[in-house]
């Protein structure tokens, strides 16, 4: 962990590269979904036929009066939630990240961010870790159409404590908010009790020779890919982008001025998405080098999550080559 | 436990009507003004607007959002027209905002814009693309009923826009949910966009088909005060199960060359149909808020 040099309060204490704590983000959800309903009794819960996967039926299985089924109808579960939203209620609406997004997206867009309902959208099963089960279910486009709605929030969590952590908060602003997170067991490493703000992105590492950006799954990863680098003598400054929407631009910016380059690293398309995000704000703010990593125009297929990560170019070395590529780019 | 709420603002079928007639004046002339809305479907459901505005909704204008208020959900956000002119004489704005329907900077945007952006007084939530407000009803009236109060919904579809898939989810929801603090119309005008709505789209036997999705049916004739009336009342007091009243109507209804012609649809009168229409809608004692074609 030496090449970890300065800050690291956003990490957990004697974090361990090689075993880190496994956890599912989407049990975060789960989790504090019930500590939602202890405390707060306006937050309700839709269900979409997923609850078990989404695990939201922990909240249901403690609070079955605040539950609602309405079946496998996601286009509806938006408008049920709006409606509930009207009446004062603060409802979350869960399925996988496809069928959270893609298919209701004219429902969000009319019921939830225009008319600024206090809906909160979690998704889980985003990305391409949902693996086996193909293009179909890997939700690469949703960032991407979030972030293009006013008035949304876009949260990406990176581990089983963001998650946790993001969907607590979602609930102190009055605002329509989309959290995307997984199925699988993911390594939990960021520390609890640093300090989290939508909109203010986490700086994992503090190295000035090019900045990472990453988001979700790919925080991981792109620790992996810092540590690999380091032992090159790449000093890598790590910038955890929990928030996509609204966008810490300057936080960005900073990065680039100080380290010269940026690569971004998400599980999700380059295009619209993170990357996206980025280059925007660059482009406008401060033009420097950035190299993306993430889906190049393409849908994913089955296969096991690291496979796959492998072969749509997401892994950690692919970050690795982004970087060096960045950094020859430098001026 | 609720305030006094002055309403019924009339009880007599012969005030009621003539109000709809206004209504239906004030809309005449909203569409002359903007050249450019929608005639045929506000014409059509001035009677059921003026039925629940002006007799049986609980409400108070001047809190439009108070907590005790009954909720109406305007599916089919096209018919705004009816819906602002309503609304207007009802007291929530003045009446002279009438003029500023689908100009810039107003709050009568084309379709109803929501309340924290365009801030309108009456309107709970955006609507303009079809098929989304029977589920935002329904998550009204689940939430109402977890928080045991006592406010009724009211829901307000088109025939045509049953063609969207959402609604017929959301009729499940209503239904698996036992939702009966909801009443949802259906403007049975049988005229859509592009023709007649058997035509584009078959709907029929589409009481059957609400009677199977779990839903307690009312056929009524939308041109009837009284019967307007009446069954608003019986579909209130069903219980166990959503409510819905099949109203047929007329698209159009009042101004003879509109009538039952789905050609009407979306478009305003031309000033020399608008004079045509407002000799047929004779005055009212209510009186017009614009005198458009002496520029007043
Ligand atoms: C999702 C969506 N698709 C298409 C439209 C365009 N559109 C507006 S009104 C309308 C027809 C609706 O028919 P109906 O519900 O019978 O209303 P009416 O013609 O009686 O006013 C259509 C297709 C829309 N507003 N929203």
């Amino acid at each position: 962990m030496n090449f970890i040099h300065k800050t690291v309060s956003c990490l957990v204490e004697n974090l361990d590269l090689k075993n880190p704590e496994l956890k599912e983000t989407r049990k975060g959800f789960g989790e504090a979904l019930i500590e939602l309903g202890k405390t707060n009794p306006d937050v309700v819960v839709l269900g979409g036929d997923v609850s078990g996967s989404v695990r939201s039926d922990m909240f249901r299985d403690v609070f079955p009066d605040r539950f609602f089924s309405v079946g496998v109808s996601e286009q509806d579960m938006m408008g049920t939630a709006a409606g509930l939203s009207v009446v004062g209620k603060i409802p979350f609406a869960s399925t996988y990240g496809e069928f959270a997004t893609g298919r209701p997206f004219d429902q969000i867009r009319q019921s939830i961010a225009y008319s600024e309902m206090n809906v909160k959208i979690c998704a889980s099963h985003c990305g391409l870790t949902v693996g086996p089960d193909g293009a179909t279910h890997q939700s690469l486009e949703d960032v991407a159409i979030m972030r293009v709605l006013p008035h949304m929030y876009v949260i990406t969590p990176c581990d089983y404590n963001q998650t946790y952590r993001a969907v607590i908060e979602c609930t102190k602003i009055y605002a329509p908010f989309y959290i995307r997170f997984y199925r699988d067991n993911s390594p939990n490493f960021t520390n609890p009790k640093a300090p989290f703000e939508f909109g203010k992105a986490d700086t994992l590492l503090n190295g000035d020779d090019c900045t990472i950006i990453a988001s979700g799954l790919c925080v991981w990863e792109s620790l992996l890919a810092a540590e690999e680098l380091a032992k090159e003598k790449i000093s890598i400054r790590l910038i955890n982008m929990h928030t996509i929407k609204p966008f810490d631009t300057d936080a960005v910016v900073k990065a680039a001025k100080e380290t010269g380059c940026i690569v971004t690293v998400e599980d999700h398309q380059k295009k619209g998405g993170l990357g996206g995000a980025v280059a925007e704000a660059l482009a406008q703010e401060y033009p420097s080098p950035v190299e993306f990593v993430g889906a190049s125009d393409t849908f994913g297929e089955s296969g096991k999550g690291s496979e796959l990560f492998e072969k749509y170019g997401i892994s950690k070395r692919y970050i690795v080559e982004a970087v060096k590529r960045a950094i020859k780019r430098k001026k | 436990m609720f305030p006094n709420l002055k309403n019924p603002v009339f009880t007599d079928i012969g005030d009621l009507n003539e109000m709809a007639r206004q209504i239906r004046r004030d809309i005449m002339n909203m569409l002359l003004i903007s050249k450019s809305g929608h005639s045929g479907g506000p014409l059509g459901f001035a009677d059921v607007f003026t039925a629940l505005y002006f007799n049986k909704l609980n409400i108070l204008p001047e809190q439009p959002y108070a907590d005790f208020r009954d909720y109406v959900f305007l599916s089919i956000g096209h018919i705004a027209p009816v819906w602002y002119a309503t609304l207007a004489r009802r007291g929530y704005f003045p009446l002279e905002e009438l003029k500023t329907l689908r100009k810039i900077n107003g709050r009568l945007q084309g379709h109803p814009a929501p309340l924290k952006t365009h801030g309108l007084p009456g309107v709970e939530i955006a609507s303009g693309a079809l098929g989304q407000g029977l589920s935002i009803a329904v998550g009204a009236a689940i939430g109402l009923r977890l928080s045991g109060k006592p406010n009724h919904v009211y829901c307000i579809c088109g025939d045509g826009e049953l063609n969207e898939g959402q609604i017929w989810e959301a009729a499940m929801t209503a239904a698996h949910h036992n939702v009966d603090n909801l009443t949802v119309f259906v403007d049975r005008n049988h005229c859509q966009i592009d023709n007649r709505t058997e035509n584009v789209m078959k709907l029929e036997p589409l009481a059957d088909k609400w009677k199977s999705f779990g839903f307690e049916v009312f056929e009524i004739d939308g041109h009837n005060m009284k019967e307007i009336l009446d069954t608003i009342d019986k579909a209130k007091k069903v219980k166990g199960k959503p409510a819905l009243l099949l109203t047929y109507t007329k698209m159009g209804r009042g101004v003879s060359f509109m009538e039952d012609n789905y050609k009407w649809h979306g478009v305003p009168p031309n000033d020399e149909q608008g004079r045509v229409a407002l000799s047929e809608l004779f005055p009212t004692k209510f009186g017009d808020f614009v005198d458009y074609y002496n520029g007043k």
